[in-house]
């Protein structure tokens, strides 16, 4: 008989796990929105975040908001600078030229890391208990909880941004047109530092919960990885496409792991997503939600 | 008013693109720039801008003037602020997003929310079309909709002075003379003052009271619009017009030396 209660289980976990995807995948969706860049190094802003609010956690003992706040205003520097240094110069060159900078950057920072903070792996507690909560048949961990909250309210707060509000419109305008954009007066540079600045912020806030999860060391870095799958089948500049692309490949790493994994011995969870992200590639190349028109750079 | 006085453009620090155009803007008027494709007219419409910068073109010599002050070399959005701004030739709307929000991005340097309310009725106003479209994405609008958005897009930052890069181009022509009956209404009514960018010589020089005429990176023949419009040159090459009952072959080799006059 079909087992619904370890498929209900996989379900709430696959959301879960997820949401929190989802919000790693929001720092690479607003890179993309706003300046066009393919952002690479997006999985090490989120080791070198969460390495961040370990150490001053841990090795500082700093309490736990301060700890928080140093992480997210250390990542909106860290994004600022970045553009400032190592993008702005790229503005108006090839395409290739901007990736390959994000390339050579997610090793600079998944060397940098464990170098100035050493190899081991971190905890980064949170005052939360371990205790999974127990909900009839299904039994969650509070931190993904957690997780899923913050994703949900980020990705709303950034709809609500990029719909809504004037910046959020300009925005826009400077990812559709960067030259029209700079005639109507808009700042173009600024616009590409904030959004930086803006994946800084999703990114500190994607390390504290995956670093809780996972414990802070330089595989944490790997979850940048799974943003890819997600923004394909999501849609590389659609903040709902994120949502969706996280709570897909959720799912689906989840019940290919709950399913397949004892069949086969393992490791169906690691590459299952990809399998889709291909699949996905060859019927909608755009993504769910994404701009349908091809960008002719 | 604006002022371009002597100016040189080199792009990527080799090609010279402009030799040397001076240009007066009189404030309240429409000035015409004339000239075939690669002239130098939207060159210099992006000297003034300042949009050069971004494609590596820069005013290596003379300067550009506006109420007294030079404005060469500023970036393109502190000129915005100064109160000119440039419409790009070919229409080119914010494609994803939608009519309103296109307005809105137009905005961008107005500070209170009411004032972009309002610049958005005046907008409408003066576009009526445009009202029913607000919701739908730019990129679907028909052509004759999108060049009224982006001409009221630029009206968004309240300029004094509009550069209009070719209006007309691929328009029917009821609907270019539509576009130009606005911009002569604007001309009039808000006191806007136009510098337009025009292949069609008989159109612009019909709605401008002062045009140039530019080849090669230079002003050949500048001068009112009725003195142009009499200008056998121009009658000859911009309005297709010939002189009636001349014989062909006489008008043939002066057509030659009159080329080759300019072209020097």
């Amino acid at each position: 008989m079909f087992d619904w209660y370890f498929f209900g289980l996989l379900m709430s976990n696959g959301i879960l796990i997820g949401l929190m995807y989802s919000l790693i995948a929001l720092g690479f969706v607003l890179v993309y929105k706003a300046t066009d860049a393919i952002n690479f190094a997006q999985g090490e802003f989120v080791m070198i975040a969460g390495f961040l609010v370990a150490v001053a956690l841990g090795l500082y003992g700093a309490p736990l908001w301060l700890a928080v706040g140093v992480g997210l205003a250390a990542m909106i520097g860290f994004g600022f600078g970045l553009e400032r240094v190592v993008l702005r110069p790229l503005i108006g060159r090839p395409v290739v030229a901007v990736i390959m900078a994000t390339i050579g950057l997610s090793a600079v920072l998944r060397g940098f890391g464990p170098l100035v903070w050493g190899a081991e792996t971190r905890p980064l507690p949170l005052p939360i208990s371990d205790e999974p909560i127990v909900w009839g048949p299904l039994f969650v961990p509070p931190i993904q909880i957690l997780g899923a909250v913050v994703s949900l309210l980020f990705l709303a707060a950034f709809g609500w941004f990029f719909l809504k509000s004037r910046k959020g419109i300009a925005m826009r305008a400077v990812a559709d047109n960067q030259q029209v954009a700079m005639a109507m007066g808009i700042n173009v540079e600024r616009y590409f530092g904030l959004a930086w600045a803006m994946a800084g912020v999703v990114s500190a806030l994607g390390g504290i919960v995956w670093g809780s999860l996972l414990g802070v060391d330089v595989h944490l870095a790997l979850v940048g990885f799974k943003v890819f799958p997600v923004v394909i089948l999501g849609g590389l500049d659609s903040i709902p496409g994120a949502i969706l692309g996280g709570l897909i490949v959720g799912l689906v790493e989840n019940v290919a792991a709950g399913y397949i994994d004892p069949h086969v011995g393992g490791g169906t969870k690691d590459f299952a997503p990809y399998l889709l992200m291909i699949i996905a590639l060859m019927v909608r190349p755009y993504g769910i939600f994404g701009k349908p028109t091809i960008e002719r750079v | 008013m604006l002022a371009l006085n002597n100016i040189e453009v080199i792009y990527d620090g080799v090609i010279l693109v402009l030799k040397g155009v001076s240009v007066t803007v009189r404030e309240g008027g429409i000035t015409t720039l004339l000239g075939a494709n690669g002239a130098g007219k939207t060159t210099t419409l992006k000297a003034i801008s300042g949009l050069l910068r971004s494609e590596r073109g820069e005013v290596t010599k003379g300067s550009v003037e506006f109420s007294g002050e030079r404005i060469d070399g500023r970036p393109p959005h502190e000129i915005v602020k100064r109160g000119i701004v440039q419409i790009f030739e070919g229409r080119r709307v914010f494609e994803h997003l939608t009519t309103e929000e296109n307005l809105i991005a137009g905005a961008h340097i107005q500070t209170s929310r009411q004032r972009v309310q309002e610049g958005i009725e005046r907008v409408y106003a003066y576009f009526p079309p445009l009202k029913e479209r607000r919701t739908v994405q730019a990129g679907y609008l028909s052509g004759g909709e999108q060049q009224m958005l982006v001409i009221g897009r630029a009206l968004m930052s309240h300029p004094r002075v509009m550069l209009l890069d070719e209006p007309s181009l691929g328009l029917a022509p009821m609907l270019v003379e539509e576009i130009f009956e606005i911009v002569q209404r604007l001309n009039r009514e808000e006191r806007l003052t136009v510098l337009l960018v025009e292949q069609n010589a008989t159109l612009a020089l019909a709605i401008a009271d002062h045009g140039y005429v530019m080849e090669n990176g230079r002003i050949v023949l500048d001068g009112t619009a009725d003195a142009l419009k009499e200008n056998a040159d121009i009658k000859e090459f911009y309005l297709g017009l010939t002189e009636v009952g001349a014989r062909k072959s006489y008008r043939d080799v002066k057509h030659y030396k009159r080329r080759k006059r300019w072209l020097s």
